[in-house]
């Protein structure tokens, strides 16, 4: 794999995160995250329709014309969701109702339409795909980071499966209920990137640390 | 038969709040919550805007695209709901257009107060996520408009609040890691706390 292809995937993972650099895709990545399950249906649902929305939008960029590329990326990202959409009501009708209308807000995530307009427009089909694919897998990393907080935390489950035993069960663990209500959801995500910022220290710099600066010094 | 709309309207602004019960529009409202004037402009066009998407899209669906819909048409067996994606997502883009060029047109003061604000709007989830709800609840016409109004307005009032908090922490003192987008985070956070205690409230 060229070192090109490579950064295309790998960057957005940790580097180059949608979410938590980019604040790309926050709805969906808030919302679904009670539980691992659906947000893994959702991870897959996401990552399908990014990279081939941007390998979609890549394949016809230098026949489009500039001033209808929305609206054409927006169909293309829409025909896209309604195929995951009906797929999923198909062949797992249970986690399809649990997602309820995120799937459908897949058109609006903006991973899909930020991907497509500065990268699939721009570059070939094979590295558009790789990078959607990578977008993809920035977005499922963090929700699945989430989610398993939330369900730990929350039900003592993952997956369904018992991990803390209940109080009510017998057991010792007495689950913590408000990490299954929204304000949560806040909460971890915000924790998460505390982390990821003191992890990797650019981040932080690039992002905020700019706009306190020009504060402090106007105080002096 | 009133208190049922109101009741409705009370629920779409404060218990079930689209940004901070359901998440929606996020992006923006992250974005664009960093000074209470510019947040109160980008609110007011949302509220405009989820009133006459959510209003027309109902109709659509209700008239057109629900199973069955079609049979003034004389096609009661036709179900077309699997075009529903793209057809709101169709009528959100061209609303927003034809919204746009009628303001300018008319209303050259006010479109400049929400001209910037008008394209964000269309990629903005809460106005799909608004008449997506509207539809897998099987809302009537009527409900359909109350629930637009609602959720719009909570939308935009969380909007403005969080804006507000934002200004004033601006001269707070905060760790450097959890600066700017984690803070905003944990504010948004308490204040979906604070809405949550609207969820007894009965009418």
């Amino acid at each position: 794999m060229s070192s090109r292809a490579k950064r295309a995937l790998l960057d957005p993972i940790v580097d180059d995160n949608p979410v938590t650099l980019h604040v790309l895709g926050i709805c969906s990545a808030l919302a679904v995250t009670t539980s691992l399950l659906p947000s893994l249906y959702m991870c897959v649902a996401l990552t399908v329709v990014a990279s081939l929305a941007n390998a979609s939008v890549s394949a016809i960029r230098k026949v489009l014309p500039a001033s209808i590329r929305i609206i054409v990326q927006m169909t293309i990202i829409a025909s896209l969701v309604i195929v995951v959409d009906e797929s999923l009501q198909a062949f797992a009708f249970e986690t399809s109702r649990e997602l309820s209308v995120f799937v459908g807000l897949i058109i609006t995530n903006c991973i899909v339409l930020g991907r497509t307009e500065s990268f699939g427009s721009k570059n070939p089909v094979g590295l558009s795909f790789l990078d959607g694919l990578g977008n993809g897998l920035g977005y499922s990393a963090i929700l699945i980071l989430v989610a398993t907080c939330r369900e730990l935390l929350g039900k003592g489950t993952l997956l369904g499966y018992t991990i803390l035993p209940n109080v009510a069960d017998g057991g010792w663990y007495s689950p913590n209920g408000m990490m299954l209500l929204p304000p949560s959801a806040f909460f971890v995500i915000g924790l998460i990137i505390w982390a990821v910022r003191t992890w990797k220290v650019e981040q932080v710099e690039e992002a905020e640390f700019r706009i306190h600066e020009v504060h402090r010094t106007e105080a002096h | 038969m009133s208190g049922q709309y109101m009741e409705l309207f009370v629920k779409a602004v404060f218990v079930e709040n689209l940004a901070l019960s359901f998440f929606l529009g996020m992006c923006t409202f992250l974005a664009v919550s960093k000074r209470i004037e510019t947040a109160f402009g980008l609110g007011t066009a949302v509220v405009v805007v989820q009133f006459i998407t959510v209003t027309t899209n109902a109709f659509l669906y209700n008239y057109v695209l629900k199973e069955g819909a079609l049979a003034w048409a004389g096609l009661p067996d036709l179900d077309l709901s699997f075009l529903g994606l793209v057809t709101y997502i169709g009528v959100i883009a061209a609303m927003v257009q034809i919204l746009e060029m009628v303001l300018d047109r008319y209303f050259p003061r006010l479109f400049h107060t929400l001209g910037i604000y008008l394209p964000l709007i269309t990629v903005n989830c809460a106005i799909l996520g608004g008449t997506l709800f509207a539809v897998q609840r099987d809302y009537t016409m009527t409900e359909s408009v109350v629930f637009s109004v609602g959720s719009g307005f909570g939308w935009a009032l969380a909007l403005v609040g969080l804006a507000g908090i934002r200004e004033k922490l601006k001269y707070s003192d905060v760790p450097e890691g959890l600066q700017g987008l984690g803070i905003t985070f944990i504010i948004a956070g308490l204040m979906s706390l604070g809405f949550m205690a609207f969820a007894g409230v009965q009418l």
